[in-house]
């Protein structure tokens, strides 16, 4: 069409990758927003379920390996004589790794924190405790030991935690339980979240939906172009909300290492564990993060798909 | 490639605002239509588009009774037209060359395969310093020559242009009139709505198509 041979310009001089959905709009950051703040608690729930998780896991570990014999005080009987024959005994006992029997003094020291400094402990008739450590794989046969101490120790009483574990089976289980309730209620927030802004997106893009159908776009091209949109939305929000909850949980681990030190933060420890959430957590939080940001595209598609057949 | 059958349409449970229309586009044609403001030049054109569907009668369009086409079917057809909006419809967002490639990126064509011929029809109208511009700094005769080009840049085998040259002096009306004709010569069929009559007798050989009081007249060309 001209005469003079064109030159055509180069990459660097022609503007030519713009998106056909607008990328930047006070909806799309609104919407980074809640995904990021919705990531970021869907993150904090699957790393807590899974602390929990592991520290359940931790307890069970110890306590199920560890039984209890106690031996009460009674008038006329040599306690001392009665702890040293059901430790023999229980030692001897088929599946037993070794038992270790704790002196008066030990076992009015497990006692001391919660009667206080001003309770004579040697006036009470404190039990007497035995801790046998199960050889492994012989945690769940108790069986044997209890036969044992029924015949060489009788004033010995067994106690294998059973209850206590249970009780912390129930726990552990709510504890999931909630957290995928809550996980649950996350997602259909923000499927909610996800559905006004791509309805939103698609009232403020009408001209452009018009524009694009009258050039010979199909509806498959738009819904892929609203998709990449959102899903690039997204992988923001999501990143942004993923990243967040890692940080949490890294500078949670980094708190309660420091706080070990002390007393109380020794405690919270042992009862909920370091905060670490290990490489299965990260990896657990970065999932979430990636399926949300893909959830987000998936649902604008479908939803753009439902809009334009409306509109036809 | 183009013919409407008895076709009426009205709006909701209004009277018919247009109504048997009977009349064939043939390829390689090039006609008018025309008629005063407000008659329906533009209703007939999204008719012709498909973008309305007629409430009675039927329109053939390639060969194909649109009313028994899947959404793909029209999206299929479309690509074989070219429109020109009165109101440009350029996106705002878009620079002046992505519009006018536009038609070509949505058939999923390479970028690098197209941005010679996009580049070399942007200088022909006009429009080589203005590639990187964003249509709301464009004049209103820059925005419809990035329209026209728009609708070009594909050949189509059919061109629906709303008053193409409502927003341009008259000697850069007679320059993209003249692309139409080449765009004609070259075996596409035209059809340029407008009421303007100075530009319509420029070219006595083609077809007049009037439309008013909601039925439409065909006035043949002179012969050339």
């Amino acid at each position: 069409m001209n005469d003079a041979a064109p030159a055509i310009p180069a990459d660097s001089q022609l503007k030519r990758d713009m998106p056909l959905v607008p990328a930047n709009s006070i909806a799309g950051r609104a919407l980074v927003v809640v995904i990021a703040i919705l990531t970021f608690l869907a993150c904090l729930t699957a790393g807590g379920a899974i602390l929990v998780g592991e520290a359940s896991q931790a307890w069970r570990g110890e306590v199920a390996r560890d039984v209890t014999i106690q031996i009460k005080p009674r008038a006329g009987e040599d306690v001392d004589a009665l702890v040293a024959l059901a430790a023999e005994t229980a030692s001897r006992a088929p599946g037993v790794a070794d038992a270790i029997a704790y002196t008066k003094a030990q076992s009015e020291a497990i006692l001391a924190p919660w009667l206080g400094d001003g309770v004579d402990l040697g006036q009470l008739p404190i039990p007497r405790l035995i801790i046998v450590h199960m050889q492994p794989g012989h945690a769940d046969d108790l069986e044997p030991l209890r036969a044992a101490l029924a015949a060489g120790a009788p004033a010995a009483s067994l106690d294998d935690h059973r209850v206590w574990l249970s009780r912390l089976d129930v726990m552990a289980g709510a504890v999931v339980v909630f957290a995928a309730a809550l996980f649950a209620l996350m997602i259909v927030a923000m499927g909610t979240a996800v559905g006004f802004a791509t309805r939103g997106a698609m009232a403020g893009a009408r001209e452009i939906v018009e524009v694009l159908h009258f050039v010979g776009a199909a509806d498959s091209y738009i819904a892929g172009q609203f998709q990449g949109h959102f899903l690039r939305l997204g992988l923001r929000g999501a990143g942004i909300g993923g990243a967040a909850a890692a940080l949490f949980f890294a500078v949670a681990a980094l708190a309660s290492f420091v706080a070990r030190r002390t007393s109380a933060g020794a405690e919270i420890v042992a009862l909920f564990g370091a905060f670490q959430l290990g490489l299965p957590g990260y990896a657990a939080i970065v999932f979430v993060a990636g399926a949300i940001a893909v959830l987000t595209g998936v649902l604008s598609r479908r939803i753009v798909f439902r809009q334009l057949s409306a509109l036809s | 490639m183009l013919r409407f059958d008895n076709v009426g349409l009205r709006y909701g449970v209004g009277p018919e605002v247009l109504r048997d229309l009977d009349f064939s586009i043939a390829p390689q044609s090039f006609q008018f239509l025309t008629g005063p403001s407000g008659a329906g030049k533009t209703t007939m054109l999204k008719l012709m588009l498909l973008s309305l569907k007629p409430t009675r009668g039927t329109i053939h369009i390639f060969g194909e009774e649109a009313g028994g086409l899947s959404k793909d079917q029209i999206t299929a057809l479309r690509r074989r037209i070219g429109v020109v909006f009165q109101d440009f419809r350029l996106l705002d967002h878009l620079t002046t060359y992505e519009n006018v490639a536009l038609p070509l990126r949505v058939r999923g064509r390479d970028e690098a395969g197209y941005r010679a011929e996009v580049v070399e029809l942007l200088r022909w109208v006009g429009l080589g310093d203005r590639m990187n511009a964003l249509p709301p700094v464009l004049s209103g005769g820059e925005k419809q020559r990035a329209a026209i080009a728009r609708a070009l840049i594909v050949r189509p085998e059919l061109l629906l242009a709303d008053e193409p040259t409502g927003n341009v002096d008259p000697s850069l009306a007679r320059r993209l009139l003249r692309l139409f004709v080449e765009l004609h010569k070259s075996g596409t069929a035209v059809v340029i709505a407008t009421h303007d009559l100075s530009l319509m007798d420029q070219f006595g050989y083609a077809r007049r198509l009037v439309v008013g009081d909601g039925q439409l007249r065909v006035f043949e060309g002179d012969p050339r």
